[in-house]
Protein backbone atom coordinates (compact mmCIF):
# COMPACT_ATOMS: atom_id res chain seq x y z
CA UNK A 1 0.00 0.00 0.00
CA UNK A 2 2.67 2.40 0.79
CA UNK A 3 5.17 1.27 -2.10
CA UNK A 4 2.01 1.96 -4.67
CA UNK A 5 1.33 5.36 -2.53
CA UNK A 6 4.97 6.36 -3.04
CA UNK A 7 4.92 5.74 -6.77
CA UNK A 8 1.83 7.69 -7.26
CA UNK A 9 3.30 10.38 -5.15
CA UNK A 10 6.49 10.28 -7.49
CA UNK A 11 4.46 9.93 -10.74
CA UNK A 12 2.78 13.70 -9.64
CA UNK A 13 5.69 14.89 -8.84
CA UNK A 14 7.06 14.27 -11.77
CA UNK A 15 4.20 15.21 -13.51
CA UNK A 16 4.10 18.61 -11.34
CA UNK A 17 7.83 19.02 -12.81
CA UNK A 18 7.18 18.48 -16.74
CA UNK A 19 4.34 20.62 -16.23
CA UNK A 20 6.08 23.98 -15.11
CA UNK A 21 7.64 26.27 -17.05
CA UNK A 22 11.54 26.09 -17.76
CA UNK A 23 11.81 29.48 -16.57
CA UNK A 24 9.92 29.08 -13.37
CA UNK A 25 11.49 26.30 -12.64
CA UNK A 26 14.77 27.45 -12.77
CA UNK A 27 13.61 30.39 -9.93
CA UNK A 28 12.02 28.14 -7.97
CA UNK A 29 15.33 26.03 -8.16
CA UNK A 30 17.42 28.59 -6.83
CA UNK A 31 15.16 29.15 -3.07
CA UNK A 32 15.58 27.53 -0.07
CA UNK A 33 12.79 25.08 1.45
CA UNK A 34 11.83 27.70 4.13
CA UNK A 35 11.61 30.19 1.18
CA UNK A 36 9.43 27.77 -0.81
CA UNK A 37 7.25 27.18 2.34
CA UNK A 38 6.59 31.03 2.85
CA UNK A 39 5.70 31.18 -0.92
CA UNK A 40 2.73 28.51 -0.41
CA UNK A 41 1.43 30.26 2.95
CA UNK A 42 1.70 33.80 1.69
CA UNK A 43 -1.58 34.14 -0.24
CA UNK A 44 -3.05 32.30 3.35
CA UNK A 45 -1.21 35.57 5.02
CA UNK A 46 -2.49 37.73 2.81
CA UNK A 47 -6.24 37.20 3.30
CA UNK A 48 -6.16 37.17 6.35
CA UNK A 49 -4.30 40.44 7.36
CA UNK A 50 -6.74 42.00 4.53
CA UNK A 51 -9.91 40.36 6.17
CA UNK A 52 -9.24 40.13 9.88
CA UNK A 53 -6.11 41.96 10.53
CA UNK A 54 -7.08 45.31 8.75
CA UNK A 55 -10.46 45.98 9.63
CA UNK A 56 -9.28 45.46 12.95
CA UNK A 57 -6.47 47.93 12.83
CA UNK A 58 -9.13 50.30 11.16
CA UNK A 59 -11.86 50.06 13.64
CA UNK A 60 -8.81 50.81 16.41
CA UNK A 61 -7.83 54.04 14.15
CA UNK A 62 -11.66 54.58 13.89
CA UNK A 63 -12.45 54.73 17.23
CA UNK A 64 -10.25 57.89 17.78
CA UNK A 65 -12.34 59.61 15.13
CA UNK A 66 -15.62 61.59 14.23
CA UNK A 67 -16.08 59.62 11.58
CA UNK A 68 -19.48 58.66 9.48
CA UNK A 69 -19.98 55.99 7.51
CA UNK A 70 -22.82 57.93 5.59
CA UNK A 71 -20.71 61.27 5.35
CA UNK A 72 -17.55 59.92 3.55
CA UNK A 73 -16.71 62.99 2.10
CA UNK A 74 -16.68 65.06 5.14
CA UNK A 75 -13.43 66.00 6.99
CA UNK A 76 -12.19 63.41 9.55
CA UNK A 77 -11.29 64.89 13.02
CA UNK A 78 -9.41 63.26 15.62
CA UNK A 79 -11.30 63.34 19.16
CA UNK A 80 -8.85 61.50 20.99
CA UNK A 81 -10.48 59.46 23.55
CA UNK A 82 -14.22 60.70 23.25
CA UNK A 83 -15.76 57.83 21.66
CA UNK A 84 -14.78 55.85 24.53
CA UNK A 85 -15.38 58.26 27.23
CA UNK A 86 -18.94 58.27 25.71
CA UNK A 87 -19.48 55.17 25.38
CA UNK A 88 -18.31 53.93 28.96
CA UNK A 89 -20.25 56.92 30.70
CA UNK A 90 -23.61 56.17 28.28
CA UNK A 91 -26.34 54.39 30.88
CA UNK A 92 -28.29 52.83 27.42
CA UNK A 93 -25.28 50.83 26.51
CA UNK A 94 -24.40 49.90 30.13
CA UNK A 95 -28.19 48.85 29.90
CA UNK A 96 -26.84 46.49 26.85
CA UNK A 97 -24.65 45.48 28.37
CA UNK A 98 -26.33 43.95 30.89
CA UNK A 99 -28.71 42.18 28.78
CA UNK A 100 -25.78 40.65 26.93
CA UNK A 101 -24.61 39.41 30.52
CA UNK A 102 -28.24 38.48 31.01
CA UNK A 103 -28.49 36.57 27.87
CA UNK A 104 -24.94 34.78 28.00
CA UNK A 105 -25.02 34.22 31.72
CA UNK A 106 -28.56 31.36 31.10
CA UNK A 107 -27.88 30.45 27.51
CA UNK A 108 -24.26 28.54 29.09
CA UNK A 109 -26.23 27.39 31.91
CA UNK A 110 -29.03 25.81 29.73
CA UNK A 111 -26.61 24.45 27.06
CA UNK A 112 -24.17 23.20 29.58
CA UNK A 113 -26.46 21.07 31.40
CA UNK A 114 -29.22 19.70 28.78
CA UNK A 115 -25.93 19.09 26.33
CA UNK A 116 -23.73 17.45 29.01
CA UNK A 117 -27.00 15.32 30.27
CA UNK A 118 -28.00 14.60 26.60
CA UNK A 119 -24.33 13.15 25.99
CA UNK A 120 -24.96 11.19 28.65
CA UNK A 121 -27.59 9.58 28.40
CA UNK A 122 -26.68 9.73 24.18
CA UNK A 123 -23.52 7.38 25.61
CA UNK A 124 -25.43 5.09 26.96
CA UNK A 125 -25.35 3.21 23.50
CA UNK A 126 -29.11 2.26 23.60
CA UNK A 127 -31.07 0.94 20.92
CA UNK A 128 -31.81 3.67 17.94
CA UNK A 129 -29.06 5.87 19.76
CA UNK A 130 -27.14 6.82 16.48
CA UNK A 131 -30.96 7.47 14.71
CA UNK A 132 -31.21 9.75 18.36
CA UNK A 133 -28.33 11.44 17.79
CA UNK A 134 -28.82 12.50 14.37
CA UNK A 135 -32.63 13.88 15.43
CA UNK A 136 -31.18 15.73 18.03
CA UNK A 137 -28.21 17.30 15.61
CA UNK A 138 -30.78 19.00 13.46
CA UNK A 139 -31.63 22.34 15.27
CA UNK A 140 -27.57 22.92 14.99
CA UNK A 141 -27.81 22.52 10.89
CA UNK A 142 -30.44 25.19 10.30
CA UNK A 143 -30.06 28.77 9.46
CA UNK A 144 -30.49 31.24 11.89
CA UNK A 145 -32.57 33.06 10.14
CA UNK A 146 -34.79 29.77 9.56
CA UNK A 147 -34.76 29.05 13.34
CA UNK A 148 -35.59 32.65 13.73
CA UNK A 149 -38.27 33.18 11.77
CA UNK A 150 -39.97 29.65 12.62
CA UNK A 151 -40.10 30.46 16.30
CA UNK A 152 -41.98 33.97 15.71
CA UNK A 153 -44.47 31.82 14.03
CA UNK A 154 -44.05 29.21 16.89
CA UNK A 155 -44.55 32.08 19.76
CA UNK A 156 -47.66 33.64 18.05
CA UNK A 157 -50.24 34.11 20.88
CA UNK A 158 -53.14 32.96 18.48
CA UNK A 159 -51.94 30.53 16.18
CA UNK A 160 -48.56 29.89 17.71
CA UNK A 161 -47.68 26.03 18.86
CA UNK A 162 -45.61 27.18 22.07
CA UNK A 163 -48.40 29.09 23.30
CA UNK A 164 -51.16 26.72 22.45
CA UNK A 165 -48.92 23.89 24.34
CA UNK A 166 -48.27 26.77 27.62
CA UNK A 167 -51.99 26.89 27.36
CA UNK A 168 -52.80 23.25 27.24
CA UNK A 169 -50.41 22.72 30.00
CA UNK A 170 -51.10 25.82 32.49
CA UNK A 171 -54.65 26.85 31.70
CA UNK A 172 -53.98 30.28 30.76
CA UNK A 173 -55.49 31.86 27.65
CA UNK A 174 -53.22 31.72 24.61
CA UNK A 175 -53.95 35.48 24.08
CA UNK A 176 -52.37 36.11 27.45
CA UNK A 177 -48.90 34.28 26.31
CA UNK A 178 -47.05 36.98 24.53
CA UNK A 179 -43.76 35.38 24.80
CA UNK A 180 -42.14 38.68 22.74
CA UNK A 181 -44.18 41.27 23.64
CA UNK A 182 -43.74 40.88 27.17
CA UNK A 183 -41.03 42.89 28.37
CA UNK A 184 -40.43 39.92 31.28
CA UNK A 185 -41.05 37.34 28.82
CA UNK A 186 -39.10 38.37 25.75
CA UNK A 187 -35.49 37.85 27.27
CA UNK A 188 -36.68 33.86 27.98
CA UNK A 189 -38.28 33.92 24.79
CA UNK A 190 -35.05 34.06 22.94
CA UNK A 191 -33.09 32.44 25.96
CA UNK A 192 -35.17 29.62 24.80
CA UNK A 193 -34.48 29.53 21.06
CA UNK A 194 -30.70 29.72 21.48
CA UNK A 195 -30.84 26.77 23.83
CA UNK A 196 -33.43 24.50 21.65
CA UNK A 197 -30.57 25.48 18.57
CA UNK A 198 -27.28 25.59 20.46
CA UNK A 199 -27.95 22.49 23.41
CA UNK A 200 -26.79 19.68 20.50
CA UNK A 201 -23.55 21.30 19.94
CA UNK A 202 -22.18 21.23 23.31
CA UNK A 203 -23.68 17.97 23.11
CA UNK A 204 -21.69 16.46 20.68
CA UNK A 205 -18.46 18.38 22.14
CA UNK A 206 -19.34 16.74 25.57
CA UNK A 207 -20.23 13.06 23.76
CA UNK A 208 -16.59 13.17 21.82
CA UNK A 209 -15.54 14.35 25.75
CA UNK A 210 -17.46 10.73 27.75
CA UNK A 211 -16.40 8.43 24.19
CA UNK A 212 -12.80 9.13 25.18
CA UNK A 213 -13.17 8.03 28.12
CA UNK A 214 -11.27 4.52 28.47
CA UNK A 215 -13.72 1.48 29.34
CA UNK A 216 -10.79 0.32 31.73
CA UNK A 217 -10.91 3.05 34.06
CA UNK A 218 -14.65 2.00 34.85
CA UNK A 219 -13.77 -1.56 35.01
CA UNK A 220 -11.13 -0.90 37.64
CA UNK A 221 -13.43 1.65 39.68
CA UNK A 222 -15.58 -1.39 39.54
CA UNK A 223 -13.22 -3.48 41.16
CA UNK A 224 -12.75 -1.61 43.29
CA UNK A 225 -16.40 -1.63 44.09
CA UNK A 226 -17.08 2.47 43.55
CA UNK A 227 -20.73 3.23 43.29
CA UNK A 228 -21.96 4.74 39.62
CA UNK A 229 -22.89 8.20 41.40
CA UNK A 230 -18.72 7.78 43.21
CA UNK A 231 -18.08 6.59 39.07
CA UNK A 232 -19.71 9.72 37.84
CA UNK A 233 -17.89 12.11 40.03
CA UNK A 234 -14.36 10.93 40.16
CA UNK A 235 -14.43 9.69 36.89
CA UNK A 236 -16.48 10.94 34.43
CA UNK A 237 -17.03 14.75 35.11
CA UNK A 238 -12.99 15.36 35.64
CA UNK A 239 -11.98 13.63 32.45
CA UNK A 240 -14.39 15.10 30.44
CA UNK A 241 -13.82 18.52 31.76
CA UNK A 242 -12.08 19.86 29.43
CA UNK A 243 -14.27 19.37 26.68
CA UNK A 244 -17.24 20.99 28.47
CA UNK A 245 -14.92 23.90 29.12
CA UNK A 246 -14.32 23.78 25.54
CA UNK A 247 -17.72 23.99 24.63
CA UNK A 248 -18.69 26.71 26.91
CA UNK A 249 -15.73 28.76 25.74
CA UNK A 250 -17.50 28.05 22.31
CA UNK A 251 -20.30 29.24 22.95
CA UNK A 252 -19.50 31.97 25.43
CA UNK A 253 -17.89 33.35 22.53
CA UNK A 254 -20.59 33.36 20.28
CA UNK A 255 -23.29 34.32 21.80
CA UNK A 256 -21.56 37.98 23.38
CA UNK A 257 -21.98 38.37 19.56
CA UNK A 258 -25.47 37.06 19.32
CA UNK A 259 -27.35 39.33 16.36
CA UNK A 260 -29.23 37.34 14.26
CA UNK A 261 -31.76 35.47 16.51
CA UNK A 262 -32.39 38.72 18.29
CA UNK A 263 -32.89 41.16 15.30
CA UNK A 264 -35.36 38.50 13.80
CA UNK A 265 -37.28 37.26 17.10
CA UNK A 266 -37.86 40.94 18.57
CA UNK A 267 -35.09 43.39 16.85
CA UNK A 268 -33.86 44.12 20.68
CA UNK A 269 -37.52 45.15 21.83
CA UNK A 270 -39.96 45.35 23.56
CA UNK A 271 -38.77 48.80 24.58
CA UNK A 272 -34.88 47.45 24.76
CA UNK A 273 -35.62 44.79 26.82
CA UNK A 274 -33.83 42.19 24.64
CA UNK A 275 -31.35 45.09 23.18
CA UNK A 276 -28.09 43.20 23.66
CA UNK A 277 -24.72 44.56 23.30
CA UNK A 278 -24.47 43.65 19.04
CA UNK A 279 -28.00 45.35 18.54
CA UNK A 280 -26.53 48.73 20.42
CA UNK A 281 -23.88 48.10 18.06
CA UNK A 282 -25.43 47.73 14.81
CA UNK A 283 -28.19 51.15 15.72
CA UNK A 284 -25.12 53.02 16.72
CA UNK A 285 -23.23 52.65 13.30
CA UNK A 286 -26.21 51.85 11.02
CA UNK A 287 -29.21 54.28 12.57
CA UNK A 288 -27.32 56.75 14.33
CA UNK A 289 -24.11 56.75 11.68
CA UNK A 290 -22.12 57.41 14.29
CA UNK A 291 -19.19 55.18 13.12
CA UNK A 292 -16.46 56.46 14.86
CA UNK A 293 -18.49 55.79 18.17
CA UNK A 294 -19.94 52.56 17.69
CA UNK A 295 -15.95 51.29 16.05
CA UNK A 296 -15.26 52.35 19.88
CA UNK A 297 -18.01 50.11 21.27
CA UNK A 298 -16.57 47.33 18.74
CA UNK A 299 -13.17 47.66 20.92
CA UNK A 300 -14.77 47.61 24.42
CA UNK A 301 -16.23 44.61 22.92
CA UNK A 302 -13.52 42.60 21.47
CA UNK A 303 -11.19 43.56 24.56
CA UNK A 304 -13.59 41.82 26.66
CA UNK A 305 -14.15 38.79 24.62
CA UNK A 306 -10.45 38.54 24.32
CA UNK A 307 -9.72 39.26 27.94
CA UNK A 308 -12.02 36.57 28.91
CA UNK A 309 -10.43 34.26 26.74
CA UNK A 310 -6.97 34.44 27.25
CA UNK A 311 -7.84 33.42 31.25
CA UNK A 312 -10.38 30.31 29.64
CA UNK A 313 -7.38 29.34 27.49
CA UNK A 314 -5.10 29.28 30.96
CA UNK A 315 -7.66 27.50 32.64
CA UNK A 316 -8.20 24.62 30.08
CA UNK A 317 -4.46 24.47 29.88
CA UNK A 318 -4.69 23.51 33.17
CA UNK A 319 -7.43 21.30 33.55
CA UNK A 320 -5.58 19.51 30.83
CA UNK A 321 -2.24 19.21 32.62
CA UNK A 322 -3.63 17.39 35.54
CA UNK B 1 31.34 32.53 47.05
CA UNK B 2 27.91 32.52 49.02
CA UNK B 3 26.69 35.07 46.78
CA UNK B 4 26.73 32.89 43.54
CA UNK B 5 25.17 30.18 45.73
CA UNK B 6 21.50 29.25 44.38
CA UNK B 7 19.35 28.63 46.99
CA UNK B 8 16.28 25.70 45.66
CA UNK B 9 12.74 27.50 44.65
CA UNK B 10 13.97 30.74 44.99
CA UNK B 11 14.22 33.33 42.04
CA UNK B 12 16.82 36.11 41.60
CA UNK B 13 13.95 37.54 39.30
CA UNK B 14 12.46 40.77 40.31
CA UNK B 15 8.56 40.28 41.36
CA UNK B 16 7.90 42.34 37.90
CA UNK B 17 9.61 39.83 35.67
CA UNK B 18 8.43 36.66 37.36
CA UNK B 19 6.00 34.98 35.13
CA UNK B 20 3.32 33.37 37.82
CA UNK B 21 2.56 35.96 39.86
CA UNK B 22 2.42 38.59 37.12
CA UNK B 23 0.16 36.09 35.56
CA UNK B 24 -2.16 35.84 38.00
CA UNK B 25 -2.44 39.68 38.48
CA UNK B 26 -3.48 40.18 34.58
CA UNK B 27 -6.24 37.63 35.23
CA UNK B 28 -6.95 39.30 38.47
CA UNK B 29 -7.29 42.34 36.63
CA UNK B 30 -9.47 40.64 33.55
CA UNK B 31 -11.72 39.60 35.42
CA UNK B 32 -12.38 42.03 37.37
CA UNK B 33 -12.43 44.81 34.41
CA UNK B 34 -15.27 41.86 33.18
CA UNK B 35 -17.21 42.05 36.37
CA UNK B 36 -17.13 45.51 36.15
CA UNK B 37 -18.38 45.73 32.57
CA UNK B 38 -21.41 43.30 33.05
CA UNK B 39 -22.64 44.60 36.42
CA UNK B 40 -25.71 46.37 37.19
CA UNK B 41 -24.95 48.40 40.51
CA UNK B 42 -23.04 51.31 39.79
CA UNK B 43 -21.73 53.42 36.76
CA UNK B 44 -18.64 54.67 37.77
CA UNK B 45 -17.88 50.45 38.09
CA UNK B 46 -18.84 50.23 34.30
CA UNK B 47 -16.61 53.36 33.58
CA UNK B 48 -13.68 52.42 34.44
CA UNK B 49 -13.95 48.94 33.72
CA UNK B 50 -12.16 48.69 30.21
CA UNK B 51 -9.21 50.25 30.83
CA UNK B 52 -9.10 47.53 33.98
CA UNK B 53 -9.34 45.20 31.38
CA UNK B 54 -7.04 46.47 28.84
CA UNK B 55 -4.62 47.20 31.43
CA UNK B 56 -5.20 43.27 32.64
CA UNK B 57 -4.85 42.03 28.65
CA UNK B 58 -2.14 43.63 27.52
CA UNK B 59 -0.46 42.48 30.89
CA UNK B 60 -1.44 38.82 30.21
CA UNK B 61 -0.24 39.27 26.73
CA UNK B 62 3.56 40.71 27.68
CA UNK B 63 3.84 38.60 30.57
CA UNK B 64 2.57 35.40 29.19
CA UNK B 65 6.35 35.36 27.47
CA UNK B 66 7.99 35.53 30.29
CA UNK B 67 10.17 32.41 30.69
CA UNK B 68 8.81 30.01 33.64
Amino acid sequence: MTASHDTFSDKMADAAIRATPEPLAARVRGLSDRAIAWLFIAPTIVLLLAINIFPLFWAIYLSFTNFRANRPNAVVQNVGLGNYSRILNDPDIWASMQTTAHFVFWTIVLQTLIGFTLAYLIDRKFRGHAFWTTLILIPMMLSPAVVGNFWRFLYEPQIGLFAYAVSFVSGIPTSDIQMLGNVHLAPWAIIIVDTWMWTPYVMLICLAGLRSIPDYIYEAAEVDRASPWRQFWSITVPMALPFIMLAVLFRGIENFKMFDMVNLLTGGGPGSTTEVASIALKRDAFEAWATGRSSAFAIVLFVAVFGLANIYVKALNKVKQR
Amino acid sequence: MTDHTLIPGKSRRPFFLRRGPMEMLAVALIALGFLMLFQPFALVLYTYSFITLLAGTLMFTIVSKFPE
